[in-house]
């Protein structure tokens, strides 16, 4: 499945440099440079947030800001990070630039949808920053009724159109997934010679449509009960407002998988390279990323347990969370055993991997604690919940987006990074992360009630506050990092060969890099299996050994 | 609904750079419509589920409150949706025999009916309630001392909230539908097959589906 | 500089609590270590250049049995916490029958609790050691969340509903008292301390209320029963069952019929919908008649209390007549 590459040739890159060529483009992997981009910035206005949130944890008192611009720091860097980092980040950067070269097509299935969905992140996402300044937003990124219909002040109206806004760009990148993957594989490429990158993204994608719309018109109504005092949620009106949680986590349990299904599909991807072979239990890992978005539907009581809801249905959505650590773990013990008889190669997409499956996996075993109803109890809404779900979204999806970053950035943009900086970075992230987090889970334990400003009545909740804190130094330090030498390769850096990694799948064989505008010339025929990797050849080939004979 | 747009627009018999064939094309584009159909299921879910919460919750309320809708009207409007999707079809079938004027003469007659769906509503039901102040929202007005005014106020609410979102489907509706009339009657280029005409009325067949559920549930459940 | 790892185990629930607790730590220390172990080896064995090539001949890139034993392993275990956190959360649902019983209010940003007797306490909340203690909570405004770290029970405090929790304190001692849900701006001040007291000490101190009240606080009971008098609620709910109205003589706990078929029994929850919406349940036989009324939380608290004086099935305060009790049974 090689194609000769014609060196003269332009690539996406240099197919016009005006700028009304970047804002009207119809290419999915210059609509996925702009996503870069874009998501770059929120995670830096986000990552602002939440330094200042821990800034103030470090002392009981708080000496910084006020109990109004606390809870609109935390607000933000919650809101700002789901909504539009972790939501979009891999699916909107690295989905749109992979999974048409991956199935073999020269672009996803609707284009124009493709950019529209980018202006309607954009326009979501100026919204909420012009909500952000304009008064800010403190209800926090759930938006509990009726706190954020009725009482809470600000600018919580805006920032909830904005989330809706932004849910349209995710539906528009869903739908365009899954008749990209349904209807545009290249001749050859069946469903289990799917990548399981494409795997995830098509279990996302389901999500995505099923979930999204839901938490759009719950939202909708929310912003209607605060204008017109129009009430679906509010007890004043007649209302429920333990049905607004019902439908919030309808789609924000749900959402989870969204962010975190294509952390596990560049995970696959990266395993799978730098151990030189193939997934192992491919089609488990596969049949389990469809597991999860459909038992991921019905866990989402799972929030509830002390919300009032009957004690039987507390048990009910309790029995299919533990079922729905099944998959997960399935696919942490497979992308372990992807190493065995296989050639381990720690460049730095790699170590970062490596880190993933640590971080998952305590993200996912502490989510036990809060799966089985007894146990949520006492820690629900404390720092433990914040600790658990910081393991699976910065553990889980940070970690695999920079995975991503540092495996297809040269694929990308053509250069090769400094991976000595690149290595000890990453391994600046896993520890960071840890200092940072480890000490939330006691904490927690101890009963420090998560989005509290001070807790004076509770003083020796601050050593593990300001040992929080300074991990979250370090962290910062390593995720800047990162900006400045990806940023300096980008003109300095050295030119990257098409497959500087060696590795397997059409965007590495039959692609330039950077590709060209349509990808391939010609149409791709996939006739090898996926991940068709040969440890042992490579090693001999290593050690200067003749290729082994085949008998 | 800027999806349908743009894709009516471009011009069919150029296969797309990114498709390999026209049949590939029209699959990915039903394939895309159907996808889009589930997000709207999920979009009018929400407003279904809250009806099943709040109707449990007020029972007797709500059937005094249903009190408050014709059904008569509400029939006639049903009996008015199932005869534009019924020309609908027929519009669909005529363009796949290329009959032009049969093709727009079908599409003209739900492009009417829609219409006279909204002038039905608007008339009869929303201007006459607006009137008497049955209108959630700070001025709303209530006098019968059975009901609680916040327990009509969440009805109105309800019974606004899913009749509205579906109005505005019928209304985006009527827009399409005129669109595609013209490129049809003026031999658009991005016209060279019935596909469009399928696609509008996939979306169209959803508009009434929905609406074959509300009718029930909002008008005929207390008889 | 003390590092605390686990709060004080001061109610009945806390030390079958931290079992479980510290099981489930025990398996996510061991399993985190297993995948630490499984990938160091993994790495150090099949590194890059490490070993002989052949170590890497015939690969296995599945193993159905590995991966039905580990997810099947996995599950049994899964299930095994569940069902024992299922067991610990019914009991933490179910208060037993012979609890002492204390309303509390939550609103922006304190806790208001009542006693039977009257007392009231704002931010704090005192109870005995070795009795049950029952919270029946409501909000009087956004949904809050009632929290002793100490006692590992927490439930929330919803406006529109009354929800329930239940503990016994062990151990004399001043804990936390937190709001774990976001409430607004004053949040993370919205707190106090529960003071659990000996019994005879907590005795001493609820005849006084901590001295804290003069005069004396009015019994709930009587200030609902000043409520049912001021509202002439007795014009109509007479003591037999009339033609407007049926008598609410024994009615706490009552299973009711409804016009509309349905029937639940008759609970603060439907006491409170009926002051506030009557129409919602109009009990068989009857026509619907009252007008919905406004009251306070607080107020509609006592006028429940006052109800509860008037008896229960079992032992109305007056003789229920026999067209009552018929229809109860039918």
């Amino acid at each position: 499945m090689t194609t000769q590459v014609a060196t003269e040739e332009k690539n996406y890159l240099q197919e016009g440099h005006t700028l009304a060529s970047w804002l009207l483009t119809k290419d999915h992997k210059r609509i996925a440079v702009l996503y870069l981009i874009s998501v770059s910035f929120f995670f830096l206005v986000g990552s602002i947030a939440a330094m200042m949130v821990r800034l103030e944890l470090t002392s009981p008192r708080g000496v910084l800001m006020s109990n109004e611009t606390y809870n609109k720091a935390f607000t933000a860097h919650g809101a700002v990070m789901i909504f539009f980092f972790l939501l979009v980040a891999i699916p909107a950067v690295f989905g749109n630039f992979l999974i048409p070269i991956m199935i073999g097509a020269r672009d996803l299935a609707f284009p124009r949808l493709n950019l529209l969905s980018w202006y309607f992140y954009m326009a979501g996402g100026t919204m909420f920053l012009i909500a952000m300044m304009s008064g800010g937003v403190d209800a926090g990124w759930t938006f509990y009724t009726p706190l954020s219909s009725i009482y809470s002040n600000g600018q919580i109206t805006l920032a909830l159109v904005a989330a809706f806004v932004s849910g349209f760009s995710s539906i528009f990148t869903g739908v365009n997934f899954i008749a990209t993957i349904h209807k545009m594989r290249a001749p050859g490429m069946t469903w289990w010679r799917l990548p399981l990158y494409v795997w995830s993204h098509y279990a996302a994608s389901l999500i995505i449509i099923l979930g999204t719309p839901v938490v759009a018109i719950t939202l909708l109504l929310v912003v209607f009960e605060r204008v017109a005092k129009i009430g679906i949620f509010s007890p004043e009106l007649g209302g429920d407002p333990v049905l607004f949680q019902h439908m919030f986590w309808f789609y924000s349990h749900p959402a989870v998988y969204i962010m975190v299904l294509p952390g596990m599909a560049v995970i696959s991807e990266v395993m799978a390279c730098f151990s030189r072979n193939k997934v192992f239990g491919y089609k488990f890992v596969a049949l389990s990323s469809l597991g999860i978005a459909a038992l991921g539907f019905i866990v989402w009581g799972h929030h509830m347990f002390v919300s009032s809801q009957s004690m039987y249905q507390g048990i009910v959505f309790s029995f299919t969370s533990f079922l729905v650590a099944v998959p997960s773990a399935i696919k942490v013990f497979n992308w372990s055993l992807t190493m065995y008889k296989g050639s381990v190669w720690l460049a730095s997409p790699m170590i970062y991997a490596l880190g993933f499956i640590g971080l998952f996996t305590v993200g996912g075993l502490t989510g036990l604690y809060l799966a089985s109803t007894g146990t949520d109890v006492h820690v629900t809404a404390t720092y433990f919940v914040v600790a658990h779900f910081h393991y699976v979204m910065v553990g889980g999806t940070l970690l695999a987006f920079l995975a991503a970053l540092h495996f297809w950035w040269p694929k990308m943009f053509g250069v090769l990074y400094p991976e000595a900086i690149a290595k000890w970075n990453a391994l600046l992230v896993f520890i960071g992360f840890n200092l940072t987090f480890l000490p939330q889970f006691v904490v927690g334990y101890l009963g420090m009630p998560r989005r509290y400003h001070y807790y004076y009545f509770a003083p020796e909740f601050q050593v593990y506050h300001v040992m929080s804190t300074l991990g979250a130094s370090a962290l910062a330090i390593s995720l800047i990092t990162p900006a400045f030498y990806l940023t300096y390769s980008l003109f300095k850096g050295p030119k990257a060969p098409p497959n500087p990694w060696a590795a397997k799948g059409l965007e590495w064989e039959a692609c330039a890099s950077p590709p060209i505008k349509h990808n391939f010339h010609g149409v791709p025929v996939v006739v090898g299996d996926v991940y068709d990797y040969d440890a042992e050849a490579e090693e001999r080939a290593l050690r200067g050994l003749p290729p082994k004979e085949t008998h | 609904m800027a999806i349908s747009l743009n894709k009516m627009n471009q011009p069919q018999d150029v296969v797309y750079e990114q498709f390999e064939d026209l049949a590939q094309q029209q699959e990915t584009y039903v394939i895309g419509m159907w996808a889009f159909l589930v997000t709207e299921v999920m979009f009018f879910g929400v407003m279904f589920m809250s009806y099943v919460v709040y109707r449990w919750k007020y029972q007797p309320y709500f059937y005094a409150l249903h009190q408050e809708l014709d059904w008569r009207i509400g029939g006639i409007n049903t009996f008015i949706l199932l005869l534009s999707s019924f020309s609908v079809a027929l519009a669909v079938h005529f363009h796949q025999k290329k009959k032009k004027m049969q093709t727009l003469a079908c599409l003209g007659f739900t492009n009417l009916c829609a219409l006279a769906f909204l002038v039905i509503k608007m008339l009869f039901e929303y201007i006459p309630k607006w009137n008497h102040g049955h209108y959630p929202g700070p001025g709303f007005t209530w006098d019968n001392p059975n009901i609680p005014g916040n327990i009509a106020q969440l009805w109105y609410s309800l019974y606004f909230g899913t009749t509205g979102l579906h109005g505005l489907h019928v209304l985006i509706g009527i827009i399409l539908f005129s669109v595609l009339m013209f490129m049809i009657a003026v031999d658009h280029p991005a016209i060279t097959d019935y596909l469009p005409t399928e696609m509008l009325g996939l979306y169209w067949h959803f508009v009434d589906i929905v609406w074959i559920f509300l009718y029930p549930l909002y008008y005929l459940m207390p008889k | 500089m003390n590092f605390p790892f686990a709060p004080e185990q001061a109610s009945n629930f806390a030390v079958e609590y931290d079992t479980l607790f510290y099981i489930i730590t025990a398996f996510t220390v061991l399993t985190t270590l297993f995948v630490f172990l499984l990938c160091l080896g993994l790495i150090i064995k099949y590194k890059r250049g490490s070993g002989k090539p052949e170590d890497r001949s015939n690969p296995m890139h599945h193993n159905t049995i590995i991966e039905l034993s580990s997810s099947g392993g996995f599950l049994v275990i899964g299930l095994g916490i569940f069902f024992w956190g299922a067991k610990m959360y019914l009991e933490m649902r179910q208060p037993p029958e012979n609890a002492m019983e204390i309303n509390v209010i939550g609103k922006r940003w304190m806790w208001h609790a009542q006693h039977d007797n009257g007392v009231r306490e704002n931010n704090e909340l005192h109870v005995p050691v070795g009795t049950p203690v029952k919270l029946t909570m409501i909000s009087q405004d956004v949904i809050h969340s009632f929290y002793i770290p100490q006692f590992r029970v927490q439930y929330m405090v919803v406006p529109g509903r009354y929800t329930q929790m239940w503990f016994t304190p062990t151990k004399p001692g001043k804990y936390n008292l937190f709001c774990a849900m976001h409430c607004g701006t004053q949040h993370s001040e919205m707190g106090g301390y529960v003071y659990a007291l000996e019994p005879s000490e907590f005795a001493k101190w609820k005849e006084s209320g901590g001295d804290r009240f003069r005069p004396k606080p009015e019994m709930p009971a009587a200030a609902g029963k000043q409520l049912y008098e001021d509202f002439m609620c007795g014009s109509c709910h007479t003591e037999q069952d009339n033609k407007r109205a049926p008598s609410l003589y024994g009615l706490f706990g009552r299973q009711r019929q409804f016009t509309d078929g349905s029937s639940m029994v008759a609970d603060r929850d439907y006491i409170r919908q009926s002051l506030l919406a009557p129409e919602g349940k109009i009990t068989k036989g009857y026509e619907s008649m009252m007008q919905p009324y406004s009251f306070t939380e607080e107020q509609i608290l006592e006028l429940i209390e006052y109800i509860k004086t008037l008896g229960t099935p079992a032992a109305p305060a007056a003789p229920v007549t026999a067209a009552q009790n018929a229809g109860e049974q039918r």
